[in-house]
């Protein structure tokens, strides 16, 4: 009797997520019945699309029992940096007024670029000079908003929000395959497939595999012959990468930029990913938790709002919320009495 | 024999973790103003005993009976209390805070008036100098206690006990790193106390410290009570027997391997770090177990994690089949086909939250590397499927956490995780630590079976049996210098302890 009262609340806390997700979702539709609808299910799924790519990479550096505090600047600097060279030709203010047209692919790359050699400066600091994450990425925070500001200042933008981006590119943003209710839009398509990648690399890599043991135990990575310098800066790297495309993809969906894009980004990714089941102290955490945090973030943001709550009180749920998921997600690893 | 005879029972006390039981119908009585030893091997139960008195865990069946009145131990706090007091075998002191700070930790004495309460340091000073002088100890109330040796750390540990108003105190194998003047220093104190009424439960597994020590013996085993026998009754081979439950002769597997042609030849290797080994030079046969025996501090575990790329050298080299190779990784010495495992399985060993599959394949993750960087997984679970079943890890599945594990099925993954890289020197520091005897048996036999197929193994132990049993020959050190090769012949107890201790004073 009592191995089933065990059984029964270990089952309870696997799947407490799941759980708090659709009780937000029930809790909402109970107070407005229209909350139900396939319009919110787009909007919700969209909204959470670049946060998930933004909560993917923070779950890679989480996962290896670090942080990465930057992944919202990062978000900025790759929006600007995007955005400034997407902009049509006739438009008035262009950020580079004799800039010739790109293939679309090549100023993406180059944010994702930025974002990545963020990423490798973060792994870099972290693995080779043995800073702690949440002070190396700190740094690069700060750092990296200085270098976005100076861009964003330079003449003739001069701080001024970049608008007037080219068609093709806000296409990938706010576009869709099919109109009406049942259209798909290409960003959720894109954040699946992001998802899918990262959930192939976790599992079925062997940068997947290094990633689990250095957050499980460094010091028998180590011993058992892994480079975990090197796996580390890999790890950022990456991260750094995936901050760089949500950047693009959020300059796309808003059509514009500014410095301030992405601005404590990473605060909700972190608290995505914990309350997914990363674990804070390493070596735990999968990718359809990642995805199941953001949306319990989005489901509380639209929700609320949908049914007219004042801002600063989700922000109260909001933070009850991550504390309390992770009290109870952390009770599944601390050892019983 | 009277209630009131006893200052301490643990009467019937049982403890079951997930799939093993832990405790089965302990009991153990402690008279006051005695020495009472608790002896077991390793994992028979003795630390978990200990636990459930100091509140760490809760037995599931059982009383504890302190002075004639029926306790509940919820929090070690509740313990302090009642007068029982621990000295961990691990001390954990605060070591940037000073020596009377670490004792009166969470009950400073205070002084001021109303709220505005201030910790009061002179009292604090004055109250440690009177308990020093009242123990015989010679101690700065305000050394801080990162500059002090583990034994000094230790007289504080039984300081802070006796302070509490111990009657009781529990010291889990409190000599396992002293030198034998502090061995006597602390003996001294431990008849002190006895000789002011309290008593002493002493676990250990040194048979002499035992006999020399202590009033009365329990022994325990896998997790039973076997019976209380006071120590002049005692010889070491009967403590031996009762803890063992067997003949001595079977504990070790018979060994069939047959040492060939030299695989490695170290030469004259020094450690960068000038307190480490030095010079240090021998050779390592095709199918042999070769021992390193020594004492705690002799750097035996440096010298091979040298040897795994894990500490760097300044002098000396390493020939394997010949050619001169260059270890200065660990990823290094798994290309020359070196495998270690360390002495500390959870800190360098285990993955805990990650499964057994992912345990036993993590160092051989290059093998199942394809093209377009997937692993071949088909490949890596059959193989950790059938190391599992090889070496016989108790596991419900290789999805099992490994942290659910006991003790020797970990031990047995890891050496999987090793053998999967085909090694043909396997380096073992410690490979029986903290595994129960049966366990052990297995894992000697895995041992002898591979230096039967011809790899090459040399195993720290600080066992004597163990090493003795073991080993093919047996190179001893002593603080950081190579004292002398025995071989198995010649070998004996005596032998290797006066080549341990060639160097001291």
């Amino acid at each position: 009797m009592t191995f089933n009262m065990k059984k029964t609340n270990e089952f309870f806390l696997q799947y407490a997520i799941y759980g708090v997700l659709l009780i937000l979702i029930a809790a909402i539709a109970i107070y407005n019945s229209n909350f139900l609808s396939i319009n919110t299910l787009r909007d919700i799924l969209m909204q959470s699309s670049t946060r998930v790519i933004i909560a993917l990479g923070a779950g890679f550096v989480l996962i290896t029992a670090g942080v990465d505090l930057s992944a919202g600047r990062v978000v900025g600097l790759a929006a600007v940096l995007s955005a400034s060279m997407l902009q049509v030709a006739d438009y008035s203010r262009r950020f580079f007024p004799d800039l010739p047209y790109m293939p679309i692919w090549v100023p993406i790359l180059v944010a994702v670029i930025g974002g990545l050699i963020v990423g490798l400066l973060n792994g870099w600091i972290v693995a080779k000079f043995s800073v702690p994450p949440f002070i190396a990425t700190l740094g690069t925070y700060v750092m990296v908003y200085g270098i976005n500001s100076i861009y964003f200042d330079m003449s003739p933008n001069e701080s001024q929000p970049i608008g007037g981006l080219r068609p093709d590119f806000t296409e990938i943003g706010s576009g869709s395959i099919g109109t009406g209710p049942y259209s798909i839009p290409y960003i959720v398509i894109i954040a699946l497939f992001v998802a899918f990648i990262v959930w192939v690399i976790f599992n079925k890599t062997r940068l997947g595999k290094n990633m689990y043991a250095i957050g499980g135990n460094i010091n028998a990575a180590t011993v058992s012959g892994i480079n975990v310098g090197l796996n580390i800066i890999i790890i950022y790297a990456l991260a750094g990468a995936l901050y760089g495309f949500a950047g693009v993809l959020e300059a796309a969906r808003t059509g514009g930029a500014t410095n301030n894009y992405g601005n404590m980004y990473e605060l909700d990714a972190i608290a995505a990913c914990v309350v997914g089941g990363v674990s804070t102290t390493g070596g735990i955490g999968t990718v359809p938790g990642i995805l199941v945090g953001v949306l319990i973030f989005t489901v509380i943001n639209y929700g609320l709002t949908f049914v007219g709550m004042n801002p600063y009180w989700q922000l109260i749920i909001k933070g009850l919320i991550i504390v309390a998921a992770v009290a109870v997600d952390i009770r599944k690893y601390i050892s019983k009495k | 024999m009277k209630e009131n005879d006893f200052l301490l029972e643990m009467n019937h006390i049982s403890k079951e973790f997930p799939g093993v039981k832990a405790l089965d119908d302990v009991t153990i009585k402690v008279r006051p103003g005695t020495v009472h030893a608790l002896m077991g091997e390793n994992g028979a139960g003795k630390s978990t005993l200990m636990k459930c008195l100091f509140g760490i865990y809760k037995q599931d069946m059982g009383e504890i009976i302190l002075d004639g009145q029926k306790l509940e131990i919820h929090t070690s706090k509740d313990a302090l209390n009642y007068g029982i007091s621990m000295i961990h075998q691990e001390l954990h002191p605060v070591p940037h805070r000073d020596v009377m700070e670490n004792i009166w930790l969470g009950r400073f004495p205070m002084k001021g008036y109303g709220p505005f309460q201030f910790v009061d340091h002179t009292k604090m000073y004055s109250d440690t100098a009177a308990l020093f002088k009242q123990l015989d100890i010679d101690l700065n109330p305000k050394a801080l206690v990162k500059t002090l040796s583990v034994s000094k750390i230790q007289s504080i540990e039984i300081a802070k006990a006796v302070s509490f108003n111990a009657k009781i105190i529990v010291m889990d194998e409190p000599t396992s790193s002293l030198t034998g003047t502090e061995v006597e220093q602390l003996f001294k104190i431990i008849r002190d106390l006895r000789q002011r009424g309290v008593s002493i439960i002493y676990i250990s597994h040194k048979m002499e410290e035992i006999l020399q020590i202590s009033d009365e013996v329990t022994i325990m085993r896998d997790g039973k009570y076997i019976g209380t026998w006071n120590a002049s009754e005692l010889t070491t081979d009967l403590i031996i027997s009762k803890m063992v439950g067997r003949d001595l002769t079977q504990r070790f597997p018979e060994r069939t391997n047959v040492p060939g042609d030299v695989v490695l030849r170290v030469e004259n290797i020094t450690s960068t770090n000038p307190r480490s080994f030095k010079n240090v030079t021998f050779e390592l046969r095709r199918g042999e177990v070769l021992g390193i025996g020594g004492l705690v501090g002799a750097q035996r575990t440096e010298l091979i994690e040298a040897l795994f790329g894990l500490r760097a050298i300044t002098t000396g080299k390493f020939v394997m089949n010949g050619k001169e190779i260059k270890i200065k990784s660990p990823a290094d010495a798994k290309k020359h086909k070196i495998a270690l495992i360390t002495e500390e399985r959870r800190v360098t060993g285990i993955f805990p939250v990650l499964p057994v599959m992912e345990n036993t394949a993590i160092a051989n993750l290059s093998a199942y590397q394809t093209p377009y960087f997937l692993l071949d997984e088909k490949r890596m679970k059959g193989d950790a499927i059938r190391s599992v079943e090889k070496l016989r890890v108790k596991t419900p599945s290789t999805k099992e956490l490994i942290k659910n594990l006991s003790g020797g099925n970990q031990q047995k993954v890891l050496l999987g995780r090793w053998l999967l890289t085909e090694p043909e020197i396997l380096l073992l520091d410690e490979p029986t630590r903290g595994i129960d005897v049966g366990a052990k048996f297995e894992i000697y036999t895995i041992i002898v079976e591979l230096a039967k197929q011809g790899k090459s193994i040399i195993m720290i132990s600080s066992e004597m049996p163990e090493i003795l049993g073991m080993s093919d020959r047996i190179m001893v050190m002593c603080e950081g210098r190579l004292t002398g090769i025995l071989d198995k012949e010649r070998a004996t107890e005596q032998e290797i302890m006066r080549h341990a201790t060639l160097y001291m004073e």
